[in-house]
């Protein structure tokens, strides 16, 4: 089924020209109080954050809430932005994976999470707006990145950054030492940035 | 000693418990080669969530989002900061203090038994050290915190910052000399049955700096100089000691 939704207008080509230097730009402008512009980048890279939140959370109510609070976290920190130092859906879903992962660790108390636990594999509505195009253009790039890790370094970034659990909870889950997981993670991470092409970001 | 360096993917994913990622952000905070290798693994793990687009969010949440935007302002800009103060610390005195500081700390040792509570989680943000609800900031504004500050040998002034509740605890320098080159701060907490435990480096004396482990059940926390790369045991001059009460019990007593 498909959503109807605005897609997004074509990025400018008279600045920067690629859709992450037109993201950066719209946050730059956010950060001088353009609502026009955040909500353009709202636009453009909602779908990514509340996926992102959905995934770990597995919940929509309360990914719904964490999409809000980063949006509105993103809006307030927006000049602290950086374009030197990363691109700006990174920055974003940085603030939305952080605080997703904050919250389905604080939910674990409540025994939450083993509930949602059978969402899963909850099956993701087929989208056929040109942004998803785009995102499944991005998503098979990712999955052939993804084949070069072995089966264990996949599991381990995995259960990471979309289960959400510490490297120590991800070693336990794994039968591994305590401290494999770490570096599991790690080379998991190197294997798929140099599949992916990520260049390293220099830092100050 | 490259061991903190494997943190960094477990570090860029969250997969790191609060403790460890303190740890890791005074790391970074002296590390370039990892803050660009956490970076290159952030911009790997955004395009790593491609996979879960599509989910697309009900309308009701932009209109939440660009409602929400219109009632605050951004923050504005970090400026830039003021030059390092320079080195002006006298060793010899120092040094005296210190020995006198080190005789006491057995007594503190011995001070009462405290109950133990796990750490809490703390939401703050990512990208940034100061300003906004960062832990520093949620550690000052807490309705328990408690300061106690020190004179500092070499001049300046020491202030720790306790929350009970949160369980941690925030150093702040004021006009404390910048450490020798070659050498950093290094701060400590003393944990019952365990004696001197790192708590992690203090490169920069003015910025407000987060000890890492459980201030809580802590009896005394303390600075003291150290090579660069930081010690397993207290081994330079110790250039603050605060005695600390015990707060495990978490209640908001002033």
């Amino acid at each position: 089924m498909s959503h109807l939704r605005p897609v997004p207008n074509d990025p400018p080509s008279e600045e920067g020209g690629s859709p992450s230097a037109h993201l950066a730009d719209l946050l730059k402008r956010a950060s001088r109080g353009d609502e026009a512009a955040f909500a353009e980048l709202y636009d453009a890279t909602s779908s990514r954050a509340f996926g992102l939140a959905v995934r770990v959370l597995r919940d929509r109510a309360q990914a719904e809430e964490v999409t809000q609070e980063s949006y509105l976290d993103c809006w307030r920190h927006a000049s602290r932005f950086d374009v030197t130092k990363g691109s700006a859906i990174s920055w974003l879903l940085t603030i939305v994976h952080r605080k997703a992962v904050d919250r389905v660790r604080s939910a674990e108390a409540s025994g939450r999470r083993d509930a949602a636990y059978g969402h899963r594999e909850m099956t993701v509505p087929h989208d056929e707006t040109a942004e998803a195009a785009t995102a499944s253009l991005d998503a098979g790039r990712v999955r052939t990145a993804l084949a070069h890790l072995t089966t264990k370094q996949r599991e381990a970034v995995e259960l990471a950054f979309l289960g959400g659990y510490t490297h120590t909870e991800v070693a336990t889950l794994l039968d591994l030492p305590i401290g494999t997981a770490k570096t599991r993670i790690r080379d998991g991470l190197i294997r798929m940035r140099d599949a992916l092409g990520v260049g390293e970001v220099a830092q100050a | 000693m490259s061991d903190i360096h494997a943190l960094s993917g477990a570090y860029a994913v969250d997969a790191l418990d609060d403790a460890e990622r303190t740890q890791f952000e005074q790391h970074l905070s002296v590390c370039p080669e990892c803050r660009a290798e956490v970076a290159s693994f952030r911009e790997t793990a955004a395009l790593m969530s491609d996979l879960e687009a599509g989910e697309e969010p009900p309308a009701s949440l932009r209109a939440s989002v660009l409602a929400g935007i219109s009632q605050v302002r951004p923050f504005p800009p970090e400026t830039p900061e003021t030059p390092e103060t320079p080195q002006v610390a006298s060793a010899a005195h120092r040094t005296s203090v210190v020995t006198l500081r080190r005789r006491m700390l057995p007594t503190l040792v011995a001070a009462a038994a405290v109950v133990l509570l796990a750490l809490g989680t703390f939401a703050w943000h990512p990208w940034q050290q100061g300003g906004g609800t960062s832990l520093a900031d949620q550690i000052r504004q807490a309705p328990d915190a408690v300061s106690v500050t020190e004179p500092v040998p070499g001049g300046g002034k020491l202030t720790i910052i306790r929350s009970a509740s949160l369980k941690r605890a925030v150093l702040i320098g004021s006009h404390v000399p910048a450490a020798k080159a070659g050498t950093t701060y290094q701060m400590w907490l003393q944990q019952p049955g365990q004696g001197m435990v790192s708590a992690g480096l203090m490169p920069d004396a003015e910025k407000p700096t987060v000890l890492t482990g459980d201030a809580a059940t802590a009896r005394a926390a303390a600075v003291s100089v150290e090579p660069e790369a930081g010690s397993a045991t207290p081994t330079g001059p110790v250039i603050a000691l605060f005695p600390l009460k015990s707060g495990a019990s978490g209640n908001g007593a002033a």
